[in-house]
């Protein structure tokens, strides 16, 4: 689903690579835990699969297309297939929990009926039933959260990608956060998190990738946070 | 692409800075009716010259029984008529020199007040002086020679050139028609920086929804869309009101030249159309292309 192939990013004025020589392969399906420390390159790992920047060396193939073959306007068709999902959740503040999920959708042109079946469904796996009508800043931050996840996967994405998406939210709410990627990631969409929450990582037992200035230093199977604390 | 979307984004970015916008409209506004005026002006200069190129350009007006001026004694005699006839048609600078009698004289003058009967009453036939309506090969150079040759010869009353009273109005147009468009370019870049401005604020204010979209995978014409039509709606506004200037332009300012003149120098309503066609081309490529520029800086896709 997502190949990295010897890849390098140096961002411009830099000396220290973002990332170097990176090789990992992701299946389809799979949860993967992506850890470091603040700096270490989990951001620049994301922001390729969008193709929001270009590596400076190697190639990245996502579901089976090589990024640098993608025509730039070609890229919008890529992202929709990419859920994102960020610490920041990134709603629009003027607009209620039906409105924000169903923006996703109708900015991509599908139609009215379509989205009045979706988004409802999609607001429910989420576990925000009945909560339809309510606006941000009247949700919790999990909420929130959640709002931004059925927003993510509700053009049935195939990769998610998760941004320390529990980074601004209280462990007992960012377990009810996970249970909703994990139930996502069941229905067959590969999830990828970028998180420094330990406890999650370890009480998950999905596979873990450590990054460290810029070079993957593990890659676990049913791996755990580790031994550093960052 | 849903079209009311696009709309509701158009209006609440119009809205949103409203200052803006009303600042764009009235500076495009005021800059597309300069320029138009400016191109109406060329239009009637145009006008007016091409209707005298094709008339005499010389009027050698002869002694009638009551002229004031001393060279003339009584009304010209056939004789000196005849005189006048050889000089002209003689020099090499003529092309044609036609002798117009007091009765045509008369008649024409009728023909042209014809609105105005009190000056047909008050004149008679006799006092129309007859003349020799004189086209030159080359007007802008052979006047003097010509004019000197004929005047003060007997029974030549007063020589005038015709485009030595037409020049002054000329200019006094050809200064206006410059400081119309020195004006309207400098409203026009104005209006450029502004409509750049209005789009970055209206980008900026939008950075959230505009992010979003590109995440979840808007396409980049979906997302510059309603940016896009929100300058090139503005343009059309401050178009309009622009249009309705020009109509007044028209109507008041250059209508009102036809009274210095006893023929028609009017500008057509087609000239009128043309230039307001022209005026919002200039509106939507202006806009257009500059909100185009502006969001290929501004909003990352």
């Amino acid at each position: 689903m997502i190949n990295f192939d010897n890849v390098s990013k140096t961002y411009p004025h830099q000396n220290r690579a973002a990332l170097e020589n990176v090789n990992l392969s992701i299946d389809k399906g799979e949860f993967v835990f992506l850890v470091g420390p603040s700096g270490s390159g989990k951001s620049t790992f994301l922001r390729l699969i969008l193709k929001e920047e270009r590596p400076t060396g190697g190639q990245i193939h996502v579901a089976g297309k090589d990024l640098a073959r993608i025509a730039n306007w070609k890229v919008p068709h890529l992202r929709r297939r990419i859920g994102c999902v960020f610490q920041d959740f990134r709603l629009l503040p003027n607009k209620n929990v039906y409105q924000n999920v169903a923006f996703a959708l109708e900015v991509i042109g599908k139609n009215r009926r379509f989205i009045r079946r979706v988004v409802p469904e999609v607001i429910d796996l989420v576990g925000l039933e009945g909560k339809h009508d309510r606006m941000p800043n009247e949700l919790s931050g999990g909420e929130q959260q959640r709002v931004a996840v059925a927003r993510a996967f509700v053009n049935r994405p195939m990769i998610l990608l998760a941004d320390e998406p529990t980074g601004n939210i209280d462990p007992a709410t960012s377990i009810g956060i996970m249970k909703v990627l994990d139930r996502i990631n069941r229905t067959g969409t590969t999830v990828v998190m970028a998180t420094h929450d330990a406890a999650i990582v370890d009480s998950m037992r999905k596979r873990v990738i450590e990054v460290e200035y810029g070079k993957i230093i593990r890659d676990q199977v049913r791996g755990v946070y580790g031994q550093n604390s960052y | 692409m849903r079209s009311n979307f696009v709309l509701q984004e158009i209006w609440i970015g119009l809205r949103r800075n409203l200052t803006m916008t009303v600042a764009l409209i009235v500076v495009v506004a005021i800059s597309l009716s300069m320029l138009g005026t400016g191109v109406l002006f060329i239009q009637q200069v145009n006008q007016t010259k091409s209707y005298w190129q094709s008339r005499v350009e010389i009027s050698v007006y002869l002694c009638t029984a009551n002229s004031a001026n001393q060279n003339c004694k009584g009304a010209a005699t056939p004789a000196q008529v005849d005189g006048i006839r050889q000089t002209l048609s003689s020099m090499p600078q003529v092309q044609y020199a036609k002798y117009q009698s007091q009765q045509q004289a008369y008649s024409l003058f009728k023909q042209y007040f014809a609105n105005d009967s009190s000056y047909v009453n008050t004149v008679s036939q006799n006092e129309m002086p007859s003349s020799f309506e004189v086209k030159l090969k080359n007007p802008s150079t052979d006047y003097n020679v010509v004019a000197s040759a004929v005047t003060g010869k007997a029974g030549v009353d007063s020589v005038i050139d015709e485009m030595t009273i037409l020049n002054k109005f000329y200019k006094l147009l050809g200064g206006l028609q410059n400081g119309v468009f020195i004006v309207a370019l400098i409203l026009i870049v104005a209006a450029v920086l502004l409509v750049g401005n209005t789009i970055r604020l209206s980008a900026f204010n939008r950075r959230r929804e505009t992010g979003i979209m590109r995440l979840v995978g808007a396409s980049n014409l979906y997302i510059q869309m309603p940016f896009l039509l929100e300058g090139i709606i503005a343009g059309l506004i401050g178009w309009v009101i622009a249009s309705v200037l020009l109509i007044g332009v028209k109507s008041l300012l250059l209508n009102e030249l036809q009274q210095y003149f006893s023929y028609n120098v009017g500008l057509s309503t087609m000239d009128l159309v043309e230039v307001i066609g022209l005026a919002m081309l200039v509106a939507i490529v202006l806009c257009g292309v500059t909100s185009f520029v502006t969001l290929r800086r501004y909003l990352r896709i």
